[in-house]
């Protein structure tokens, strides 16, 4: 009997050595180890053995045993990662070809430049104003030290609807409407993006456009702040190497006025097409706010001082975005707006 | 305006280039917009004279000339009609060089040697524009004192630079030399020169006189007429051709030219009246009477109303004030005595009436802005002296000057502390006193802590404090003023709920495919009739515009319909067939505008538009828009913005939608908005071939019921239970009716019922559909039996059985 199980012992090893699936494997351990199995069979005859024999005998068969159920074990594991192997190489598959297409939606330039603009000035304590595109006389103009036959009208070319409405030419009437809504209360942050009209179609001139107006009111501003406030947009909008330059300028409704200037965003300020070789690039107007406007807002120049700016979102999402042609904003061309 | 840089030196001294020059300025308020060099391509050019012309041998159409240079002479053949003996010509030598380019070479004509070029105004760079009329053919023929041998380009002045000003309306000052001068002169620390106003010989008794009347002395506070005899009409020297030709003025006639000289050199506007043609010996300036008509120098006739001022004679009116001349006392070839008028107009007259009559000129554009009061009759004097310097005219020795009532220079005070707290600088008292003081400006009381100045009558625009902290600012430095932040209470920045909802709406769209367009807020009336509104539609209550550009920006869109059609045919026409887009904008309406609101009404909009296919690849076939694709975008909106309490009802009434495919959308029972496909007679009415769909929705209404809290639903803590359910249906029942249904039929327990398949054909009778839904069914507090549900079931499938003749499906 001893000698039964030493052979089927190394038979079943020298059978093992051979290929395998993992069924094949399976039947054979049922065939040898399973419980009608050569081994099973084997110990079956234990009775037969003299009882001096039996202990030794049982625990040579018990070592037999672990030692096929041990081999077939490794066995197993191997066929498992061969076949795994194979079945992984035979599911390759082709992962140059391109991927889902999804629809991908897009956010017009100028909304997307207002939008990211609002955030900035957001996180400088401004609030966001709004107000109507239809503004009458004194809104758009008289409030903001524009009376009638001002010269300064000439500048805004505007499109009426009955000789006191018109299309805002300017968000500024929006600064008017906060003031006299805040009743003089101070600090007023605010800056007002909207739709504004003008009367010129031209390459350069769109009849509609957008701006952003800002406004700061409180006691002691000045136009050092207006300095800061509009660096720090600049350096957000176009990047923290910007540098702002401030020129003498004429607005109705501010005084002193400066029109602002940011290094070139194309060459950094060393001069280039783009900024015809100045190095700047002009990008808005702006001033410490008239006494007079202050007035017709409810505020009193003598216990409050403001400043205001304006810009143009078409001229700022250009330099942005490096766009060429101002009619691609209104052309709305998938093409271009999928860019964004 | 073209503001000359050798000109501006007999004003004033000053060592700075050109771009530096251009650079101060600019920072100082008068932006210098460019320079132009006018000699960059010439060189090596002289004056020369002609001193012998001949017909050229084998040429019939050339001369052959000798030119001397004062030292040498040289063979010339020139084609000009015009080349003469004796003239004085620009003559550019062998080496020259000449615009475009062009260098003089050595060359041999038709067999005879030519050794350099008599040059035409046209290939020395001067366009005809700033030409006499016999200037613009044949070679340029010099004065005849010109210089032999000297340089051609000084001469001509070429050696030069025009400077581009981009003057702000309040600098209307700098239309001058002589106050651009002042503004050199406090940038540098110079001082300005004023032209010295003398005469060789005057008239000092002539029957010749001039009686001035001023009737409307509010529109013109000052009238200076001066009489200058004895004149020659011709054309000026060049010295003065030239610096009118650099500063962008046609040069006419010796009077004409001078009264513009003097327009450029000291901001005065003067006209000159033929004297012989004024009628009475009188000058009266009145208001127009309405109806007059008048035929000014541009030869058009024109109709006055009663607000404006003219200048009249005797008898008739011989001007308008400031802005332009009558033919009737124009100065012509035959005059001989001139009145030479210099007035101070008031500047809000002259700019209503240049306004009204359409026309402007180098005259109306000083006047309105506001001259010098103060230097009328210097103007005038000035003018009658550079007449008798630059030909044989004489003028009379004293002018008549009507001012009945001086104008007093304005006074304004500037308190110190106000400067710095202004601008935020530290500048000291005497640094600010100092700054005005070299502007011009005259103190004339000082307080210690404040400051009175008297402004000079050049600078009108100066008339408060704030007018002074601004020039303080543009002469110390808008660089040098400090970088701070506004100190103080500061209040957290945000968006209001309204923002940052429509923010989210712009989010989720994208997000949905959708890109978003922009389209021109006004559109043209016919698109109204293009969607085919009818005729009490609200949308037709449109707000038109007084002035449009076009009749395609005719009116204010009502509706935003129009702007996205066009946009889906631009993109059509440009291959791009498969769109989905949204635009977020305001529409107007009239309503009660103008008689009973104070504006228009004006409300936000959102449009959403598909046509074509969603996104495909080669996996999967493209999904083709439909109707039910926009009505899965404007879900996924409500749902993303919290909004359940939505219905969609078929509808037929509103003429852009197809009748059969179209819904109105209701939110909490209010009409917000139409969804549907675009009614195919409208899509042929934009060339827009194939399906289309779209939605307009009412974004005002949206946003005040959009819930911005959200608020969290426990999950539920025990299992639900699914159930399917097809039934048969007749085919004109609706999925909405069905579902309603089936919800009030499943009680508390039927938490969910959706559409799952729709099928219709083999299989299925005409008329009929088969249409299958999944229930779900969940209790919050137990678990639910088989048994519970399928009673449920059982009485849906009766109630459908009753209500729709529903037949249930295995």
């Amino acid at each position: 009997m001893r000698q039964q199980l030493e052979e089927i012992k190394e038979k079943t090893k020298k059978v093992l050595e051979e290929n395998f699936n993992s069924e094949e494997l399976n039947d054979l351990k049922v065939k040898i180890l399973g419980k009608k199995g050569e081994l099973t069979t084997i110990l079956k005859e234990m009775g037969k053995v003299s009882a001096e024999e039996r202990p030794v005998i049982g625990q040579l068969a018990n070592q037999v045993r672990d030692e096929l159920q041990q081999v077939f074990a490794e066995k197993q594991q191997e066929i498992k990662n061969k076949e795994l192997e194979n079945k992984l190489k035979e599911e390759t598959i082709d992962v140059t070809l391109p991927g889902r297409e999804m629809k991908k939606g897009s956010i017009h330039p100028i909304t997307k430049t207002i939008m990211e603009a609002e955030d900035i000035f957001i996180g400088l304590g401004f609030e966001i104003a709004e107000g109507p595109e239809i503004e009458t006389d004194f809104y758009n103009f008289e409030a903001l030290n524009l009376p009638k036959d001002h010269p300064a009208r000439d500048m805004q070319d505007s499109f009426y609807i009955t000789p006191e409405v018109l299309l805002r030419t300017h968000t500024s009437p929006v600064q008017i409407r906060s003031m006299i809504e805040k009743k003089s209360e101070i600090p007023l942050k605010i800056i007002c993006p909207g739709k504004v009209y003008r009367r010129d179609d031209d390459a350069t001139h769109s009849p509609m456009f957008h701006q952003i107006e800002g406004l700061v009111i409180d006691k002691n501003i000045r136009m050092s702040d207006l300095k800061g406030v509009l660096l720090t947009f600049a350096r957000e909008m176009f990047g923290t190497e910007q540098k702002i330059r401030l020129r003498p300028s004429f607005f109705p409704f501010t005084e002193p006025s400066a029109e602002v200037d940011i290094s070139c965003v194309m060459c950094g300020g060393k001069g280039c097409r783009v900024c015809k070789q100045t190095g700047w690039l002009e990008i808005l107007g702006s001033g410490m706010v008239h006494p007079n406007v202050l007035r017709y807002g409810g505020y009193d120049p003598e216990e409050v001082s403001a400043f205001a700016f304006g810009m143009g979102v078409e001229r700022i999402a250009m330099l942005k975005y490096g766009i060429n042609d101002l009619r691609l904003f209104y052309e709305n061309d998938v093409r271009f707006l999928s860019q964004f | 305006m073209n503001l000359s840089y050798k000109w501006l030196k007999e004003y004033v001294d000053f060592d700075l280039t050109p771009e530096t020059l251009a650079e101060k300025l600019t920072s100082s308020g008068i932006a210098v917009e460019g320079i132009t060099n006018l000699s960059e391509e010439l060189s090596d050019i002289v004056i020369g004279e002609v001193i012998s012309c001949e017909q050229h041998p084998n040429a019939d159409k050339l001369s052959l000339c000798k030119v001397s240079d004062g030292q040498g002479e040289y063979p010339v053949v020139c084609g000009a009609i015009n080349v003469a003996k004796g003239q004085k010509i620009v003559f550019a030598k062998i080496g020259a060089t000449l615009p475009g380019d062009f260098t003089i070479k050595a060359a041999k004509l038709r067999g005879v040697d030519s050794e350099g070029m008599i040059c035409s105004a046209k290939e020395l760079g001067i366009s005809s524009e700033w030409l006499l009329p016999e200037q613009r053919d044949g070679i340029l023929v010099l004065d005849t004192d010109a210089p032999i041998g000297s340089d051609a380009i000084a001469y001509l002045d070429l050696d030069d630079y025009v400077m581009e000003l981009d003057l702000t309306p309040d600098r209307g000052d700098c239309l001058s030399l002589i106050n651009v001068a002042r503004q050199v002169a406090a940038i540098t620390g110079s001082r300005v020169r004023f032209p010295d106003i003398a005469f060789n010989e005057v008239i000092t008794e002539s029957d010749k006189g001039i009686d001035i009347k001023i009737e409307a002395p509010e529109d013109c506070p000052r009238y200076v007429g001066k009489i200058v005899e004895n004149i020659q009409v011709g054309p000026s020297p060049f010295w003065v051709q030239n610096k009118l030709r650099n500063a962008g003025i046609r040069p006419i006639s010796n009077v004409v030219d001078v009264t513009n000289y003097v327009l450029l050199e000291l901001g005065q506007p003067l006209h000159a009246f033929d004297y012989e043609q004024l009628q009475g010996q009188q000058i009266i300036v009145r208001r127009s009477k309405k109806g007059e008509t008048i035929v000014t120098l541009d030869e058009q006739e024109r109709t006055l109303d009663d607000t404006m001022l003219l200048i009249c004679d005797a008898a008739r009116p011989v001007a308008i004030a400031g802005v332009m001349g009558a033919e009737n006392s124009e100065v012509t070839e035959k005059t001989q005595t001139v009145l030479i008028e210099s007035a101070y107009f008031n500047p809000v007259s002259v700019r209503k009436t240049s306004t009204k009559l359409g026309l402007r000129s180098e005259a109306s554009a000083r006047f309105e802005k506001g001259i010098n009061y103060e230097q009328t009759k210097v103007a005038a004097q000035r003018a009658a002296q550079l007449l008798s310097e630059i030909s044989s005219a004489i003028p009379h020795e004293s002018e008549t000057d009507v001012y009945p009532n001086p104008i007093e220079r304005a006074r304004v005070s500037l308190r110190f502390t106000k400067v710095n707290q202004l601008l935020g600088t530290s500048l000291t008292n005497e640094e600010i006193k100092d700054i005005l003081k070299s502007l011009q400006l005259e103190m004339v009381e000082d307080n210690g802590d404040s400051v009175i100045f008297q402004i000079p009558a050049f600078r009108p625009d100066l008339r408060i404090e704030e007018d002074l902290i601004e020039e303080v600012a543009s002469i110390f430095g808008l660089e040098n003023i400090p970088v701070t932040l506004p100190y103080g209470d500061t209040h957290k920045g945000a968006r209001n709920t309204e923002q940052k909802i429509r923010t989210r709406i712009f989010e989720v769209l994208k997000a949905a495919g959708a890109n978003e367009i922009i389209t021109y807020s006004f559109i043209n009336r016919n698109h109204l009739d293009k969607i085919l509104l009818p005729e009490n539609d609200l949308r037709r209550n449109v707000v038109e515009v007084l002035n449009p550009l076009s009749e395609e920006q005719g009116v204010m869109r009502t509706t935003l319909i129009p702007g996205i059609l066009d946009n889906a045919l631009r993109n059509h026409n440009r291959k791009s067939e498969n769109l989905l887009t949204f635009e977020v904008g305001k529409v107007y309406y009239k309503n009660g505008f103008p008689e009973k609101t104070e504006l228009p009404e004006e409300e936000m909009k959102l449009s959403v538009f598909g046509r074509g296919r969603m996104a495909g690849d080669w996996k999967n076939k493209a999904e083709e828009i439909d109707f039910y694709y926009i009505k899965g975008m404007i879900d996924a909106l409500f749902s993303s913005l919290k909004i359940n309490d939505i219905e969609y009802v078929p509808a037929n009434d509103s003429g852009e939608y197809h009748p059969g495919r179209c819904a109105k959308i209701l939110l909490g029972g209010t009409f917000i908005g139409y969804i549907g496909e675009l009614n195919p007679k409208v899509a042929d009415n934009y060339s827009l071939s194939g399906r289309n769909y779209m939605a307009e929705l009412h974004l005002d209404t949206i946003i005040t019921s959009c819930e911005e809290k959200i608020s969290y639903r426990y999950l539920p803590k025990y299992p639900g239970m699914n159930r399917d359910l097809a039934i048969l249906i007749d085919d004109q029942i609706r999925a909405g009716q069905i579902v309603e249904t089936i919800e009030k039929t499943g009680g508390e327990l039927l938490r969910n019922v959706e559409v799952f398949d729709l099928y219709q054909g083999a299989q299925i009778p005409e008329g009929k559909k088969s249409i299958a839904f999944s229930l779900q069914f969940q209790a919050e507090d137990r678990t639910l039996t088989d048994d519970e549900v399928s009673i449920i079931i059982e009485k849906i499938k009766q109630v459908l059985e009753e209500t729709f003749a529903a037949k249930l499906r295995d």
